[in-house]
């Protein structure tokens, strides 16, 4: 047991400084962000002195041996557009993308649901068929484009919602959120929208499938025999019995969810970790690429590693074949 | 079509039943194209600090629409030596935490701009030159640098004011050196701009808060010495995607936009409730060409020649051009065609007709090539960014496309900004596209950075990525940065921007003109400097 798990945090430790060199060395490669951050106005003696300030001048591999040496103690560099640690400027901008992710989840089951369980109840019918259709726009329509679909829509014309950017915030435990005060919720509907669309589209499926399934076991005819209405039998005994998958793989695509959000925050000019992302590739700010990059992928070792955990604590196979090997 | 109209009549009819708004009560919401990185007003030399700096720390010297140096906190200036100059400064002007503006405000200003950390960009560009600052009286300023300076009443333009007293320094005892003023000297952190508690200044704005990519709140100054704002809070948010913030505009959730994309212009003007303005910017678009790899990188079907050096290639290469045509269907006339590196009315520039845009003469390009020794022409790639300045790429396809017509095969390189820039620097180019904007508003500017012999000791050529090199424009240029008189300066500055241009050293192709997009209630005079300024913003008449 422990022998495997030494093992499998030697593979994640491997992971990580391979990862280290391939995203160093990529971005790197793209340019000198010098050239981007210095006014045009200033003479070449100090853009060498902007260069040196930055150990620009040093040869690439002093930069890297630097770079991993600072990371080993937990360093990640120094925002060069915003001269703060990166970190903590990624930091910063985290709860604006896990509460929008968190809304986008919500509105996923919210509208994904239903629709599912009653495609799933209808599902020989034209209601059932028009679901399912209806889901594979879901999945097939760029994000970026369904995001500017609904502005056009909800903000130019309707004026129901606005448009870009974030509202009011409350403040709750030292970090600041528009999903409590109602203001900042409006701002949240249409990015979280249109995150939503493509995992409302896999819930409706599952939802469909899991209800299919579950209208033929013996629970649901006996309750009917029983005289239980058709809408409590879907809503409180199906329903209870098919969310145990829809959960599993939503929380395994919460990931993913945060990840899509570079897309809509782009478009909704929401102030997330996505949005610095991008905003930090155009202007070469490379420590904060490099965090970026660094933190998702250490997100994912340590996600990987604690299932690998809980499996072995779980399947006693696993264990036994790690052994072996 | 009727609708435009109907909503128009409706408009004008409302709008002469309803009296108007206690504007002064009304806030204004702007949509920026792009985010200053600070609110510290010396930590990026970049347009969207200084354009924020401005609101809220006043320079000595302003600037106008057509960047013409007007007073601000200086009343006056003149040169007191050959190597100083002298400004008088404005009296009964107080910083927003109640703190007088004086002389030692500025010699703190200047300390303190050498050694802001971390900064990516520092104004020492701008403050290097002074060798002495001379307090004379509170209100009376000497500044002094080693060699003639004509530029310094421009150049303390570009950096504001911050309050000596209020970051807790003994004014006495303040003393400038080129040393440094003191290890000792109590300076802010730039984070302290950004989080409020240091962004003391003199502007017609206050700062009331900094969020990074969720906006910047701004609210008017009661005790601002000027003419106070016509709004009592602005929210600058930051939309960098194109269509959303054209679409925030239409939507009402902002009444004011910068650089809305040229596609939406003629929707936007269409609309009676927005109105578009645009004028003719500091910033000319260019095709710079390799004066000096032999063999050049990006040129084949030479035998290692590098044919730039001839002036008839050039020349040919310049006359194939046809600006008009580029002005008018590729950047849908929001262009001027150039002549040179300045627009006619700017500092240095010639006047309208003087140095008019070379005439298109795609037959004479073809015999100046013959002459040349390059009857087949030959092979070439023009390097340019796709993503950073107006139609760029496109602009660039154009012009390969006319040099092709004339027997060079020309192909092009587009890359985003950022690598595109990289590989400029690195000389990868034969013939590159980019742009300049003249950030002083002098044709000293363009020259200086652009077609000067690249020399380190003397900070010139910093941009000159064709390595041009004529020595004698360098005098007349040198000696133009040399000439305080204004004159004197301007006809040096002419003189040497027509030697450049009669040795077609780089290839200007057109000025951009830059657009604003707003509510028809409010207005806007375009600027050269391509700044949006919310105390210029104002109600429509």
């Amino acid at each position: 047991m422990l022998v495997y798990l030494l093992r499998r945090l030697a593979q994640s430790v491997f992971v990580l400084i391979a990862m280290m060199i391939v995203v160093f060395f990529g971005v790197y490669m793209i340019g000198n962000p010098v050239d981007i951050l210095i006014s045009p106005d200033a003479t070449p003696a100090e853009i060498e002195e902007t260069m040196a300030r930055f150990g620009f001048d040093q040869p690439v591999y002093i930069q890297f041996l630097k770079f991993v040496g600072n990371a080993l103690q937990g360093d990640l560099g120094r925002s060069f557009v915003h001269g703060e640690p990166a970190v903590q400027l990624i930091l910063s901008y985290m709860p604006a993308t896990l509460e929008l992710a968190a809304l986008g989840l919500l509105f996923s089951v919210a509208i994904g649901v239903p629709l599912g369980v009653y495609a799933g109840y209808k599902a020989d019918r034209w209601q059932g068929r028009a679901i399912m259709t209806g889901s594979i726009f879901g999945f097939s329509l760029p994000n970026f484009w369904v995001g500017m679909l609904f502005i056009l829509i909800f903000a130019v014309q309707l004026q129901w919602l606005p448009s870009t950017g974030r509202g009011d915030t409350v403040e709750v435990l030292g970090m600041r959120l528009s999903i409590f005060s109602s203001n900042g919720l409006q701002y949240m509907i249409l990015p979280a929208l249109t995150l939503a669309l493509y995992k409302a589209s896999l819930v409706t499926r599952l939802a469909r499938a899991g209800t299919q399934e579950a209208l033929t076991q013996d629970y649901v005819k006996f309750a009917r025999a029983k005289g239980v209405s058709e809408s409590r039998i879907l809503f409180v005994h199906v329903l209870k019995n098919i969310m145990i998958p829809i959960i599993t793989v939503l929380g395994l695509e919460l990931g993913s969810m945060i990840a899509f959000a570079v897309v809509t925050e782009t478009v909704f000019a929401w102030p997330g970790m996505g949005k610095l992302l991008i905003d930090s590739i155009t202007t070469l700010d490379r420590p904060v690429i490099v965090a970026y990059l660094m933190l998702t992928v250490i997100i994912f070792i340590v996600i990987n590693f604690t299932v690998d955990v809980i499996y072995t604590l779980l399947d006693p196979r696993v264990r036994v074949k790690g052994e072996a090997a | 079509m009727s609708r435009p109209v109907f909503r128009g009549l409706a408009a004008a009819l409302l709008a002469s039943a309803i009296p108007a708004l206690p504007l002064a009560a009304q806030e204004l919401r702007i949509g920026l194209a792009s985010e200053p990185s600070s609110a510290d007003p010396h930590f990026h030399n970049l347009g969207p600090n200084n354009q924020l700096r401005r609101n809220i720390f006043e320079s000595l010297v302003g600037t106008d629409e057509a960047q013409q140096l007007t007073p601000l906190l200086a009343e006056s200036w003149e040169p007191a030596s050959d190597t100083s100059w002298r400004f008088n400064l404005r009296q009964g002007v107080t910083f927003s935490d109640g703190s007088p503006f004086d002389a030692y405000d500025v010699v703190y200003t200047v300390c303190r701009i050498p050694g802001v950390p971390d900064s990516p960009s520092l104004f020492t560009t701008y403050t290097g030159g002074i060798t002495g600052m001379e307090v004379v009286d509170p209100h009376t300023l000497i500044v002094h640098s080693a060699d003639p300076y004509p530029l310094m009443p421009t150049e303390f333009s570009t950096f504001g004011i911050i309050s000596a007293r209020a970051n807790g320094v003994d004014t006495s005892s303040l003393e400038f050196s080129t040393e440094g003023c003191g290890d000792d000297l109590p300076v802010p952190a730039t984070q302290a701009f950004n989080d409020g508690t240091a962004a003391v200044g003199t502007g017609p704005f206050l700062l009331e808060s900094f969020r990074r990519g969720e906006g910047i709140e701004l609210v008017r100054n009661p005790d601002y010495w000027g003419e106070a704002a016509p709004w009592e809070r602005v929210t600058m948010l930051p939309l960098t995607s194109d269509g959303p913030r054209v679409a925030a505009l239409i939507a009402g959730d902002v009444n004011f936009i910068e650089n809305p994309p040229l596609q939406d212009l003629d929707r936007l003007r269409a609309d009676s409730d927005l109105r578009v303005v645009q004028g003719i910017s500091n910033r000319v678009i260019y095709i710079h060409l390799d004066h000096a790899q032999v063999p050049s990188p990006m040129i084949t079907g030479t035998d290692g020649a590098n044919p730039l050096q001839d002036i008839r290639v050039r020349e040919a290469l310049t006359i194939a051009v046809n600006r008009d045509a580029i002005v008018e269907r590729i950047m849908g006339g929001v262009a001027v065609s150039a002549g040179e590196l300045l627009p006619p009315g700017m500092f240095g520039a010639h006047e309208d007709g003087d140095l008019p845009p070379r005439a298109y003469d795609a037959e004479r390009a073809q015999a100046l090539l013959a002459e040349a020794g390059y009857p087949d022409g030959f092979g070439i790639t023009i390097g340019t960014p796709n993503d950073r300045y107006i139609n760029d790429a496109q602009v660039a396809q154009a012009v390969a496309q006319m040099w092709s017509r004339i027997g060079i095969e020309t192909e092009i390189d587009a890359s985003t900004a950022s690598t595109f820039f990289s590989r400029r620097n690195a000389f990868e180019f034969s013939a590159y596209l980019a742009g300049w904007g003249a950030g002083t508003g002098e044709m000293s500017s363009p020259l200086r950075a652009l077609l000067a012999t690249r020399n380190s000791d003397l900070g010139l050529g910093g941009t000159n990525r064709g390595q041009y090199s004529n020595p004698e424009m360098d005098a007349v240029l040198i000696e133009a940065l040399r000439t305080v008189d204004d004159d004197a300066r301007e006809a040096l500055l002419r003189q040497a921007s027509r030697m450049a241009m009669d040795d077609y050293a780089i290839i200007p192709l057109h000025y951009e003109v830059t657009p604003w997009a707003m509510r028809a209630s409010i207005d806007y005079v375009p600027r050269a400097d391509q700044y949006t300024l919310p105390y210029m913003i104002r109600p429509a008449q």
